[in-house]
């Protein structure tokens, strides 16, 4: 095993529940590359449910495996009762984006000193490939037989619109920038956002890109990933690195802390 | 002058004394969401919290509020949120989440009028089957009724003492009556406080395995403290690993979080007699109903009628083997209540004689007069 591996999975939890080929599993491997970095002991975790929010599961630290579309609003308890940590949360586009959106707008409006990495897919995976606020328009999953007649969320344009301080895409194919960009979110005071483009080739893969090779979507995803500023993007593209940062607005304070401050 | 043996007693409406109850109960964390009848236990948290060093906050809505009290009582806060019938209904998933995880953790429901929408404004006692059965699947939450704003300070106390003993959300079922009534209360000095046991050191500690010692109940603490806690709504192993997929372990689990708050219910019910010992009609009520029922039943006997009354404090778990006991040479039983009939069924339920149910709707309350004529009514 890997050295980090070794150190860092909960080996009583493997395997992992992520399909043969599936992103999330390099979103891990870049996940603990970042802890490794930073510290363990610094970290406290919360997902939602979905593919994405067996995450943390598999790693060895404290996690709250949360409801569906509620990671944030734990997280945001979590943080209140336990400044000192560094609270991550994983979560997907269906999780974080439709059932738990309210939440993320929310957090973002609050700059409340949190991360949030939610992981891309396209598609609700787990429950066997229905269309998200992920599925681009026409996209065809078993809820969208004739094509998605919806558009899908920005998620990094919501977050940046809602008040998020610190808000980065990145994808499945760039683990190494992964590790960066989750470096910089942590460390940032407010709330950030990133978001991971992933590849499932189970669902979104065979359903909405007609190619189940894990190796074809990998490609797609470097195709579409544009991390030039301004350059132009094609209906299918779109701009990865960190696209928004504000250090001076202040992070979420509690009342306490206002008066302390006050007096 | 003798004046510290004297307690301190202030006028307050039950919403308020439900604060006093909680802060005194050692309560750290409040997130809420504002609705009638229940907005002024937030408005008083806001303003009295950030002075003892307790974090308030008010959440985007009611989904939000408990699960941010789950995080929080993760984090070790001692949380609690208040709501109403509307607000409770959305919190229902999360109370699931927390029976399942034995997360302690309490909730307000200032009663008003439902279904829906229903009657902001004016009391009923019809969430007591959400308060029981309000989250999907098998597990036994702990349900208090306060009758007064004294009973709302002293429940809301025994509350987080029994969330922390018993590792489950608590419920604390007021009514708009109760909560918007102000009356005296006694505040007392230094009321009984339990905390959640922390695993003693050099254990093996699994935050999901029942203690023995405890009465079933798992040790809870060291979230953060590199104990590497796993915590899953799924069902699960002693440390948190799924087990979804495995029958008999699942079955387990559900088992034993039932059977700690069941093999237990001597020790968490609380009710008050009145009257009961040669009793020939008994009257059953809780809450602000109760205190109706009491002067109906002081009446009745007065006329010479062998009347009494049997208040429960407790609601849920179910008093069956008392209220059996009590009942046990009773012609006839009597639930007053301010819903269609429920409690009737339970305690139909445990008796043999046939229960007469006295409901009311619409928001009103039941008058003396009332259950006494259906007292003397044979």
């Amino acid at each position: 095993m890997n050295p980090l591996a070794e150190k860092y999975l909960r080996k009583e939890a493997l395997p992992t529940i992520f399909c043969p080929g599936c992103g999330h599993g390099s979103v891990l491997n870049a996940t603990i590359r970042m802890i490794d970095k930073i510290g363990i002991e610094d970290f406290l975790f919360v997902s939602g449910i979905g593919c994405s929010s067996w995450l943390p599961v598999f790693i060895k630290a404290d996690v709250i495996h949360s409801l569906h579309g509620r990671s944030i609003a734990v997280a945001t308890g979590l943080k209140l009762a336990r400044p000192e940590k560094k609270i991550v949360v994983f979560n997907g586009d269906g999780d974080c984006l439709a059932i738990g959106g309210n939440h993320l707008i929310h957090a973002a409006r609050r700059n409340l000193d949190i991360t949030v990495v939610t992981l891309n897919n396209y598609i609700y995976g787990m429950t066997g490939g229905q269309m998200s606020p992920g599925t681009p328009t026409g996209g065809k999953t078993k809820t969208s037989p004739y094509g998605n007649n919806e558009k899908p969320f920005d998620a990094v344009t919501l977050a940046i619109g809602a008040g998020a301080t610190f808000v980065a895409r990145e994808t499945a194919a760039s683990p190494v920038k992964i590790t960066k960009t989750l470096t910089k979110a942590v460390a940032h005071n407010g709330f950030s956002f990133v978001e991971v483009m992933s590849q499932c080739p189970t669902q979104a893969g065979r359903n909405i890109f007609g190619k189940a090779a894990p190796s074809d979507l990998f490609n797609i995803l470097k195709e579409n990933a544009v991390s030039k500023k301004g350059a132009e993007l094609t209906s299918s593209q779109f701009r990865t690195g960190v696209l928004h940062h504000d250090e001076k607005k202040t992070a979420f304070r509690t009342v306490n802390e206002l008066l302390k401050t006050e007096a | 002058m003798n004046m510290q043996t004297r307690p301190k007693a202030i006028v307050i409406q039950g919403n308020q004394a439900c604060v006093e109850g909680a802060l005194l109960a050692g309560c750290t964390f409040f997130a809420g969401y504002p609705i009638t009848p229940a907005t002024e236990v937030a408005e008083v948290m806001a303003e009295k919290m950030p002075n003892t060093n307790a974090v308030f906050i008010q959440m985007e809505d009611e989904l939000a509020s408990m699960n941010a009290l789950i995080g929080a009582s993760w984090g070790g806060a001692k949380a609690m949120t208040a709501t109403s019938g509307p607000g409770y209904s959305l919190m229902q998933e999360a109370i699931g989440y927390a029976a399942i995880t034995e997360t302690p953790c309490v909730i307000i429901n200032v009663m008003r009028g439902g279904p829906s929408t229903g009657q902001p404004t004016m009391t009923s006692q019809q969430d007591v089957y959400q308060a029981k059965y309000g989250s999907h699947g098998d597990y036994e939450p702990i349900v208090l009724v306060p009758s007064s704003a004294q009973e709302a300070l002293d429940l809301t106390i025994r509350a987080f003492n029994l969330s922390e003993k018993y590792l489950v959300p608590v419920s604390v079922l007021t009514d708009e009556v109760v909560g918007h009534t102000r009356e005296r209360v006694v505040i007392p000095d230094a009321p009984d406080v339990y905390n959640r046991i922390a695993p003693p050191e050099g254990i093996d500690y699994k935050p999901f395995k029942g203690v023995d010692e405890l009465g079933g109940v798992p040790y809870r603490g060291g979230f953060g403290e590199g104990h590497n806690i796993c915590v899953d709504g799924q069902t699960h192993d002693g440390i948190g690993m799924r087990i979804g997929h495995l029958m008999e372990p699942s079955g387990n689990l559900v088992k034993r979080i039932m059977d700690k708050i069941n093999n237990n219910i001597d020790d968490i019910s609380d009710y008050e007699l009145k009257c009961t010992e040669d009793a020939e009609v008994i009257v059953l009520s809780y809450g602000s109903t109760a205190r109706v029922a009491l002067r109906s039943v002081i009446d009745a006997r007065e006329k010479g009628i062998k009347a009494g009354l049997i208040k429960l404090k407790t609601l849920f778990p179910f008093p069956d083997e008392m209220i059996r006991e009590e009942t046990n040479k009773a012609v006839r039983i009597l639930v007053p209540e301010c819903n269609a009939g429920k409690i009737c069924n339970e305690v139909q339920r445990v008796v043999n004689i046939e229960v007469e149910s006295l409901p009311k709707f619409g928001g009103a309350m039941h008058v003396p007069a009332e259950i006494l004529s259906a007292i003397e009514r044979s």
